[in-house]
């Protein structure tokens, strides 16, 4: 089975290195030959599990909590502005502001 | 120290023979003496671990104990999120990650007086079954340092084996609780599907993880899971059910005098199930009669089909989960001109192989042309072992099975992922089905001293029965 690994790849947004693409490629294909035995399963008339507890429509009621604090919450980000924005790298691709 | 078990320290501190504090700088003292070695542990926040041990002297001082386990460490995998403290589910990507709350788990076994001690290691994002998947360091099983100690939950199992802690928390999503305490030689319980919330374990397959006990035993474990079962406003898959006493009907535990216990064909007949695991499992056989319980032999037929339905279920709710780790909001960003090219550099460099194997594997079955044939059909597969698991439950009690077909492996032994993967065979229908079961040593290797577990399963909520079996076998 020929996997497209760097179409698949775009799809997960995942950078793979040029040099990994073919290792990657023949271990996706040994794995998918693995998992396509599932092929001479019968599975006519029967229903897929989504999920293994019976539980459906869980609600609970709307009451408001006490949210983070903002500063710990932000400690975790990667950049921020001002103290209180999460800096994102430029959006739009091109020459930028910056 | 000389019952370092929790039950065993809980009784220590009733009486006044120790403090939390002799047992925390107990602990620190044993990590500092062989975790150099083992490398169990990622990080250990020396200031916090023993200011809450002071808190817990005073607390008992006062009389004013929490529970009577006030003041006993307790492990945590490092993908369960313990407040102020890093979360990094041993990857790059998460490491600078500090969590700004605590898990359900965590939260109630501090609320019982229990003290989070340290960040164990794990394989990265709980994917992998020896450890040498974590970004950061191998864990070495304490008992053959040569040897992995499992996985995913490697870290835990080496801890509590080495004596590092009384007790640990692990997560179990294919047997990633099981197999590791099996290879390290202690007790892991991967409860029902629901027992324990998941808010704030971070998700890898949401429809199969659970937390779990790493123990020295089968008490300890059902102490630990009276305090962290029930529902949890905070996971709306946590089951409503009644939870709790464990303990005390572990207690209760007698022989197994009228008990069936099933013994699936399929698990006994698998190729590549090893001699001295054979053999542990006759013993234990000869063993469950001796104690008065009648073996049935029983079929469980899609168990073949169990790690093909694991991998495309597992990989394609993981794909899904682990889009979040975008280097946005929080963790390792890496350095781009633009977004797009943040996203697929963060990932790039913050995923090690294996968890890109699984997120492009995991996209492959869910994308456009293949779902039907993939994904829809391993839904339908995962039914059928669901149902052997039903028909089974018709004629015994409870099923007892090996938990891995060999003892651990050398490092590097198994190199091939697709070999790793197979090694998951007898642990991971289990979580398909959502039912509960227990890793308990039952033996050695002669050949290589390493310790061989038994498995026992139960249907879902059948926790009680599945734990009384599980100590008659281990007190016996």
């Amino acid at each position: 089975m020929e996997i497209d690994v760097d179409y698949v790849a775009r799809l997960a947004r995942i950078e793979i290195a040029p040099e990994k693409l073919e290792q990657l490629r023949r271990d996706m294909a040994a794995i998918v030959g693995y998992i396509d035995e599932l092929k001479e399963c019968d599975v006519t008339g029967i229903e897929p599990t989504a999920h293994a507890a019976k539980l459906c429509n869980v609600w609970r009621e709307d009451v408001p909590g006490e949210p983070y604090a903002r500063e710990e919450m932000l400690a975790n980000a990667p950049a921020v502005i001002q103290g209180e924005l999460i800096k994102v790298p430029q959006v739009l691709p091109g020459e930028g502001m910056n | 120290m000389t019952d370092f078990t929790v039950k065993g320290l809980a009784e220590q501190l009733a009486a006044g023979k120790i403090t939390s504090t002799e047992i925390v700088k107990e602990c620190l003292a044993r990590v500092a003496a062989r975790d150099g070695e083992v490398k169990a542990f990622l990080e250990i926040n020396e200031a916090n671990v023993l200011a809450a041990a002071a808190e817990s002297d005073a607390r008992r001082a006062a009389g004013n104990i929490l529970s009577p386990y006030d003041g006993i460490p307790v492990g945590i995998k490092d993908c369960i999120a313990v407040k102020g403290e890093r979360c990094s589910c041993a990857s790059k990507l998460l490491e600078p990650v500090k969590s700004p709350f605590d898990s359900t788990a965590v939260a109630r076994l501090k609320k019982a007086g229990f003290i989070p001690f340290g960040r164990l290691n794990m394989d990265e994002f709980a994917m992998g079954s020896s450890c040498e998947n974590s970004a950061f360091q191998r864990t070495c099983n304490p008992l053959d340092t040569t040897r992995v100690p499992g996985g995913s939950s490697g870290g835990s199992a080496a801890a509590v084996a080495a004596g590092f802690v009384p007790a640990a928390l692990g997560s179990d999503t294919g047997g990633s609780i099981r197999q590791p305490a099996s290879f390290c030689g202690i007790t892991g319980l991967k409860p029902t599907y629901g027992r324990i919330s998941r808010s704030g374990l971070v998700a890898f397959a949401s429809s199969l993880d659970q937390i779990g006990p790493m123990t020295q035993n089968v008490e300890d474990a059902a102490i630990l899971l009276d305090v962290m079962a029930g529902f949890d406003p905070m996971d709306s898959t946590s089951l409503p059910n009644p939870a709790g006493g464990w303990a005390d009907a572990v207690r209760q535990a007698g022989d197994l005098k009228g008990v069936r216990i099933g013994l699936p064909k399929e698990y006994f007949a698998t190729e590549g199930l090893s001699p001295a695991v054979a053999k542990v499992m006759e013993d234990a056989v000869n063993k469950v009669r001796a104690l008065g319980a009648e073996t049935v032999e029983v079929s469980m037929p899609h168990t073949k089909y169990a790690v093909a339905v694991y991998y495309i279920v597992a990989t394609a709710e993981a794909s899904a989960n682990l889009a979040r780790f975008d280097g946005v909001r929080y963790g390792a960003r890496a350095e781009s001109r633009d977004l797009l090219e943040s996203y697929f550099r963060t990932r790039g460099d913050g995923f090690g192989d294996e968890v890109k194997r699984r997120i492009l594997l995991g996209t492959y079955v869910l994308s456009s042309g293949y779902y039907d044939a993939y994904y829809l059909r391993a839904q339908k597969v995962r039914t059928l072992i669901r149902r052997d698991f039903e028909e089974a439950a018709k004629v015994c009690d409870v099923l007892m099975t090996p938990v891995t077909p060999a003892v651990a492996f050398r490092f590097g032994e198994k190199s091939d992922p697709l070999q790793m993967y197979l090694s998951d065979i007898f642990t991971i229908s289990l979580n398909l089905a959502g039912a509960c079961g227990v890793s308990v040593p039952a033996g050695k290797d002669p050949e290589s001293n390493m310790p061989v577990g038994v498995q026992f399963m139960a249907p879902a909520l059948a926790e009680t029965r599945l734990l009384q079996v599980a100590r008659s076998f281990e007190k016996a």
